[in-house]
């Protein structure tokens, strides 16, 4: 056999920096005498050979330049690291490579589990911590199903988290490697982890322990057992006993949450003599390794096993850097499942509520104190719901991406992102208001004087359907808002919308309902019998996750329209006293202004959106952004960058603007194209256009400030590009 | 004079050393040059090449299909001046469309595998030069012109 895998007494100190230091260090520790399970490494020249025979080097240089990291958002990354992961998924293991593999895997895991585990060379190092950027796999069975694994492994040296911390890891295409190390699982009754040093009080060592797998307590779902002890004797200090209630354990084909049965909740996972055996074990790894460790154990029949040993890092020390928030922002199933819960049943109904609460008092009749006071109050509660929406709305929308990784394993699909077929057309409220806008607009096309009268902006003569209709429409929908505009503030910018949407063909909607469900056959259809049940709940999950990423914006706009609602009228009263103040004045200034008859507005910042003009003889011609819905389309560019703009939107031109939102995703119909600032596939822009069959490019860096309202462009949806001039395309192909 | 088939494999090396050339084309007479990704047909009677149709480059050799291709193996360095191959060819550049473009597209991924998903684009055009004549230059001044025959 060839040396493509080291089995750990193979592993010898010259071979640190090629099995990574993962699979260095569990040699080390069974070379020192602790029990670790039997484990193979497989060296970076596999990855290598890999990459080289497939064509993915060039792969991955594509993808990571098609625009610089800088002008790249989470969102991007990701999708990013999702091509690329695909990519690897889509190349099978080279005969040769193969050849050289399976021995090795046959010889030492024939028949038993295994976890697939990355080992790149330099992660764990003492310096840098970057446990979590790469994947790792548990409870892989089967020759076949551990070569897909090890191909992940591969593929997660481009990660989003990876490339998040590129430059910590020095992330170079032409450079990078990765081992990957496959170790026999260890089906421990009790598991955890202890650190030989408290990274909070160095003068403790803490020991954390859980019934069953350790994976949940690694990511919070199950709460750990903790022991804090004085790092020199092991002598216990103190003892957190936690609310047992659930286990991990293994099910066929993967890991299942159960509850733990009842005689052990009462039971702490470990007793006083094994917490010494554990404090034992992280004095020894701390002397094989010379610095203090934090080691993953596992007990199976009373045997105590070691899985893994790393330096203990003194976390980030920049409190500034947000990526540990994006980081934190990967949740397991069992989190998503919680936080969907809170969000439907806990936050949307609080939001109606305080909604409705809000509109009962309405701002006209209160005095200038009261109503300064009522515009600080709803301040405050739009700034409560903003944060709310930061902490659970935003990492809910992990629940699709966790779905798009599960379907993209199952069923290898060309196209990355086909998952989004399946998950997609949910009934949003957004498509919801714009059906019930389409049906308006029906009435108007069918009715030349209902027309008219909308064009002169009188109701006199517009027939009652269509007026109750109207209202309906607005008692529902008025109250959306969008950068301070709502839809039944002004009824004739609402008017002039319908007429325009009359003027173009009814929207095209797709055949989506019934690709869906032969998606969702197909889907299904991958999973054995007994984790059917699991696919169906996490298809329901990345349908809500879907939904909800739209309707909670709907429903931060109730919130918003009703903080418009006042600030407008403070402004209306400050404007009939004479103060002068710039157009897009803060709430709290109004406020202030309409308690302090001195107080002076400060002129506005720097609003960030600026329409187009080139800088001095320098114009684009051509940007690349992501495709992101597929056509091409060519029209007139409109830049939104206020409200007006939305409203003076024609038919058939291109939406060019800095981020859709839902509550203006009313126009999408309109358009022909759409460009937008922000990248991704999976945002409200992207979702929309498709939903539509709109060619859509976002992630065009600067597109309101490069792209001048007004000129002719073209649309790429296919290859994410924006041609901005005059262009002919002959020979375009029906799309 | 250099044999016909020496000056072959002088260009079957350059070309199977090299991705890319920079294609000449002109609007109403000004000239205007464009880096492209290119491959050659065995026979070297073709070189190909992908763009998508809104670029200037297509619209230009849509309006004249004359055009040039400088393709060289030069690193930048003064030994350049005597080591450097360059060969310029003159030719008619065509779409190429439906079975036609299906072989070249599939000889010309066999070269760039990472454009498939570029050239499977229905607004990318696969365009084909059919070569006219050749200059090849190597040692600094010498020039040999090569006619190939279609």
């Amino acid at each position: 056999m060839s040396t493509i895998a080291l089995s750990l007494p193979e592993i010898k100190p010259e071979d640190r920096s090629r099995v990574g230091g993962k699979g260095f260090a569990l040699a080390v520790m069974a070379r020192g005498g602790l029990q670790v399970p039997p484990a193979l490494c497989i060296i970076p020249e596999a990855y290598l050979e890999f990459v080289t025979a497939t064509g993915i080097r060039e792969t991955i240089l594509m993808e990571l330049g098609r625009k610089s990291f800088e002008d790249m958002r989470w969102e991007e990354i990701w999708d990013t690291a999702l091509r690329i992961r695909n990519a690897f998924l889509q190349a099978p293991i080279p005969d040769v490579l193969r050849g050289n593999l399976i021995p090795h895997l046959e010889a030492m895991f024939s028949g038993k589990p295994v976890a697939v585990r990355s080992s790149a060379p330099g992660e764990d190092s003492a310096q840098t911590s970057f446990a979590g950027l790469h994947e790792s796999y548990i409870h892989i069975r089967g020759i076949e199903a551990m070569l897909e694994h090890i191909r992940l492994v591969w593929a997660s040296l481009w990660s989003d988290r990876a490339l998040l911390y590129r430059k910590e890891l020095g992330l170079d295409v032409e450079k990078s490697t990765m081992a990957v190390v496959v170790q026999e699982m260890i089906s421990g009754e009790r598991s955890g982890v202890a650190f030989g040093r408290n990274p909070l009080d160095p003068s403790q060592s803490v020991i954390e322990a859980v019934y069953g797998l350790n994976q949940a307590m690694v990511d919070g779902t199950v709460e750990p057992d903790r022991w804090f002890l004085r790092r020199e004797t092991g002598e216990v200090i103190s003892h957190h006993a936690a609310n047992r209630e659930k286990t991990l354990a293994y099910a066929q084909g993967g890991v299942r949450l159960e509850p733990l049965a009842p005689e052990l909740r009462a039971r702490a996972p470990l007793e006083p003599s094994e917490i010494g055996e554990v404090f034992g074990l992280t004095r020894k790894s701390e002397t094989l390794f010379g610095s203090p460790q934090d080691v993953e154990w596992t007990y199976r029949e009373n045997l105590l096993f070691t899985l893994q040993s790393r330096p203990i890092t003194t976390g980030s020390s920049d409190p500034g850097d947000t990526r540990r928030w994006y980081l934190s922002l990967h949740r397991s199933f069992e989190n998503l499942k919680n936080l969907r819960h809170k969000i439907e049943d806990e936050l949307l109904p609080r939001m109606v509520e305080e909604a409705r609460e809000m509109a009962q008092i309405a701002p006209a009749p209160l005095s200038d104190p009261e109503l300064a006071g009522e515009i600080e109050r709803r301040l405050e509660i739009g700034k409560k719901w903003d944060d709310q929406y930061k902490e659970f709305c935003i990492p809910f929308a992990h629940g699709m991406r966790l779905f798009g990784q599960v379907y993209n394993d199952k069923l290898k699909p060309e196209n990355p992102f086909e998952f989004m077929d399946l998950i997609g057309g949910a009934d949003m409220i957004s498509v919801q208001r714009n059906r019930a806008l389409e049906g308006l607009v029906r009435r108007v096309r069918r009715n030349p004087r209902l027309a008219e009268s909308l064009r002169r902006g009188r109701r006199e003569g517009m027939d009652p359907g269509f007026l109750k209709a109207l209202e309906s429409f607005l008692a529902e929908f008025g109250d959306q808002s969008w950068s301070k505009a709502r839809l039944d503030k002004d009824p004739k910018a609402l008017f002039t919308l319908l007429l325009n949407m009359a003027l173009r063909e009814p929207p095209r909607r797709g055949s989506a309902k019934k690709d869906q469900k032969s998606l969702e056959k197909k889907f299904l259809s991958r999973f054995d019998e007994d984790r059917k049940e699991f696919a169906a709940e996490l298809l329901d999950l990345g349908r809500a996750s879907y939904r909800l990423r739209d309707d909670d914006n709907i429903y931060m706009g109730k919130i918003q329209s009703q903080i418009v609602a006042a600030v407008d009228e403070g402004r209306r009263r400050l404007q009939r006293k004479g103060r002068s103040f710039s157009s897009p004045a803060d709430g709290r200034d109004v406020a202030r202004a309409l308690r302090d008859p001195r107080f002076i507005f400060k002129k506005p910042a720097h609003r960030g959106l600026k329409p187009g003009k080139g800088k001095a003889g320098i114009r684009g011609r051509q940007l690349v952004g992501q495709p992101a819905s597929q056509g091409i389309a060519m029209g007139k560019a409109r830049v939104i960058l206020r409200a007006e703009d939305l409203f003076a939107f024609q038919p058939g031109e291109i939406l060019v603007c800095d981020a859709i939102e839902p509550n203006m995703t009313f126009v999408v119909p309109l358009a022909a194209g759409i460009v937008e600032r922000r990248g991704g596939m999976l945002i409200h822009g992207a979702i929309i256009a498709r939903e539509y069959g709109i060619p859509c490019v976002t992630g065009i860096p600067d597109a309101t400030s490069l792209i001048p309202n007004g000129t002719r462009v073209t649309v790429d949806g296919f290859l994410g590009i924006v041609i901005i001039g005059e262009t002919t395309l002959p020979g375009k192909e029906k799309t | 004079m250099k044999e016909e088939a020496q000056i072959r494999e002088i260009l079957l090396e350059l070309f199977s050393s090299q991705k890319l050339g920079v294609l000449g084309t002109h609007q109403a007479g000004q000239p205007y040059g464009s880096l492209v990704a290119f491959a050659a047909t065995p026979d070297l009677k073709s070189l190909v090449f992908a763009t998508t149709r809104a670029t200037r480059k297509f619209a230009n050799l849509r309006s004249d299909p004359r055009v040039s291709m400088v393709l060289d193996n030069r690193s930048n360095r003064v030994a350049d001046f005597r080591k450097a191959v360059a060969a310029t060819a003159l030719g008619q550049a065509k779409e190429v469309r439906g079975k036609e473009r299906k072989k070249f597209a599939k000889m010309y991924l066999a070269k760039h595998p990472h454009l498939s998903e570029f050239v499977a684009s229905p607004t990318c055009a696969l365009v084909r030069i059919r070569v006219e004549v050749y200059y090849l230059v190597w040692r600094f001044q010498n020039v040999f012109e090569w006619r190939v025959k279609s």
